[in-house]
């Protein structure tokens, strides 16, 4: 589990971050949503350690992050993944290479393990036979499961993923959804998902949290955001007409 | 302003040199990007050197024949004089010089991407240190090879006079040896040598500096290669001299 504690995050005069006090929880899916410059970005940049907060802690199970040293971050961000916006693959490495990666950088398993490894891993996310291909030649859905592969193959207990459906066509942001909760329920991994993608939030969202303006504004499950009264949930969630329409309706129907 | 900025900017310099030097997760992992920046800096470098050192051993030869002509210094001293001026001073600085413009933006425009593109983060949260798996291997491989290219340079120049020199007819091709041979001091060879060194840390550890720190996007990245360029130029104009002062 990870736990954030009245977390604060300033840019200079600008707060971005004002006192997030949360959880997120192992084996499930758990979404960080929020319009644009609500601090998702930033929020998961601090739960990775990318950023430093300004005050407050963040708990990974009952290790508090910050009083790590350098030794023990490294240990640590051993069990983390992470799954990039821009799939961040190393574009001089072919898509096997990229896999291996931290399999060649922290292990000692031998070569003939190593590709087990990454063909196991590349075929848990659907991908085979595309081992030899840079990132260049592959497709944007395909990248993906590249990064998520890459973010998985040190079997991790936390995963991040930075909004992984964007720039994707809604079936294969579907399917790399599916794909990402199907991998958090088996491994038990804690997974945390910034996104804004309305499908992944009525999809996957086991436990939602909203941000608004740098402040915790509403949580949840996907079951509990139809009926929420909140109206930043709402005008957030629903915000086209065609959408209102749309959970009115199915608000009546459940009636 | 300036100076807070400039110590500000120094101080991270050297804290990344002090984070650079420290201990590989994976040997084998640094060996290998090791070899191919040796490979990267030294054969794709190769080419552009030998053509700027042969020119420039071609020019001082004809430039100091046309300066001595009609005096009373032998003419054997056009090879003494493209000999020295090539290996105390246009082998490792022009070569430095041009290698800040091909290596140097090189490395900044391609750590800066990575920093652009996530790579960096990528790494950082797999437990890498970036500073040393990004910089380590390029350092060390530019002080392997460039004092190399160095040697091939003045080498080059000293055959470029030659040519330059002794089939135009400005003179004998034993009178162009004979000077070649003369008054040699090896104290030069090693003022060459620790220019070399000098300089290939200063192209380095600037370039990547500036690629490593990059902020913004695209336009900012053109500035972190163009500043590589000026900053390793004038620094290594300014060590140039600090050695020539020292080691003379």
């Amino acid at each position: 589990m990870i736990r954030t504690e009245n977390l604060h995050k300033s840019f200079g005069d600008n707060e971005v971050l004002k006192g997030i006090s949360t959880e997120f929880y192992p084996g499930k899916t758990n979404l960080i949503i929020g319009r644009s410059g609500a601090g998702k970005t930033v929020l998961l940049k601090c739960l990775v350690g990318l950023m430093h907060p300004t005050s407050g802690a963040i708990f990974y199970d009952d290790t508090q992050f910050s009083k790590l040293n350098r030794r023990q971050v490294k240990e640590m961000r051993k069990q983390v993944g992470m799954l990039f916006q821009g799939s961040a693959l190393f574009d001089s490495l072919t898509v096997e290479e990229n896999v291996r990666f931290p399999l060649d950088m922290f292990t000692n398993m031998t070569r003939k393990e190593k590709q087990n490894k990454v063909n196991q891993t590349l075929e848990r996310v659907e991908l085979e036979g595309v081992n030899d291909l840079f990132p260049s030649e592959t497709s944007g859905g395909m990248q993906k499961r590249v990064g998520i592969a890459r973010a998985i193959v040190m079997n991790p207990k936390f995963l991040f993923c930075d909004e992984p459906n964007s720039g994707l066509d809604p079936k294969t942001a579907i399917l790399i959804d599916k794909l990402i909760l199907s991998i958090t329920h088996e491994h038990k991994m804690t997974t945390v998902i910034n996104t804004h993608d309305m499908n992944s939030v009525m999809e996957i969202g086991d436990n939602i949290v909203l941000l608004h303006k740098g402040k915790l504004a509403w949580r949840g499950n996907k079951a509990e955001v139809l009926n929420s009264d909140n109206m930043i949930l709402q005008n957030f969630i629903f915000a086209s007409p065609f959408l209102q329409r749309l959970r009115k309706n199915t608000i009546e129907n459940q009636q | 302003m300036i100076i807070v900025n400039f110590l500000e900017s120094f101080g991270r310099y050297l804290m990344m040199l002090g984070k650079t030097f420290s201990r590989p997760e994976k040997t084998s992992m640094y060996y290998k990007e090791t070899m191919r920046q040796m490979n990267d800096i030294g054969v794709g470098s190769l080419v552009i050197v030998v053509l700027i050192a042969f020119f420039i051993g071609a020019v001082t030869a004809v430039q100091f024949a046309y300066q001595l002509d009609g005096t009373l210094v032998p003419v054997y001293y056009i090879g003494y004089i493209v000999r020295d001026s090539t290996i105390i001073e246009l082998a490792p600085t022009i070569t430095c010089l041009v290698l800040a413009g091909k290596v140097g933006s090189n490395m900044a425009a391609e750590i800066g991407g990575m920093r652009q593109k996530e790579h960096i983060d990528a790494m950082e949260i797999m437990g890498v240190n970036t500073v040393s798996y990004l910089i380590m291997p390029r350092m060390i491989g530019a002080l392997v090879v460039i004092p190399m290219l160095v040697a091939i340079a003045a080498f080059v120049s000293v055959i470029g006079g030659y040519i330059a020199a002794v089939p135009t007819g400005y003179m004998s091709s034993e009178e162009y040896v004979q000077g070649v041979r003369s008054f040699f001091d090896s104290n030069n060879v090693f003022m060459m040598f620790v220019k070399a060194v000098t300089f290939a840390f200063l192209l380095t550890s600037i370039s990547c500096f500036q690629g490593y720190y990059v902020k913004g996007g695209s336009i900012e990245l053109g500035k972190a290669s163009t500043n590589a360029v000026v900053f390793s130029d004038i620094l290594i104009l300014i060590a140039d001299y600090v050695i020539a002062i020292v080691l003379t």
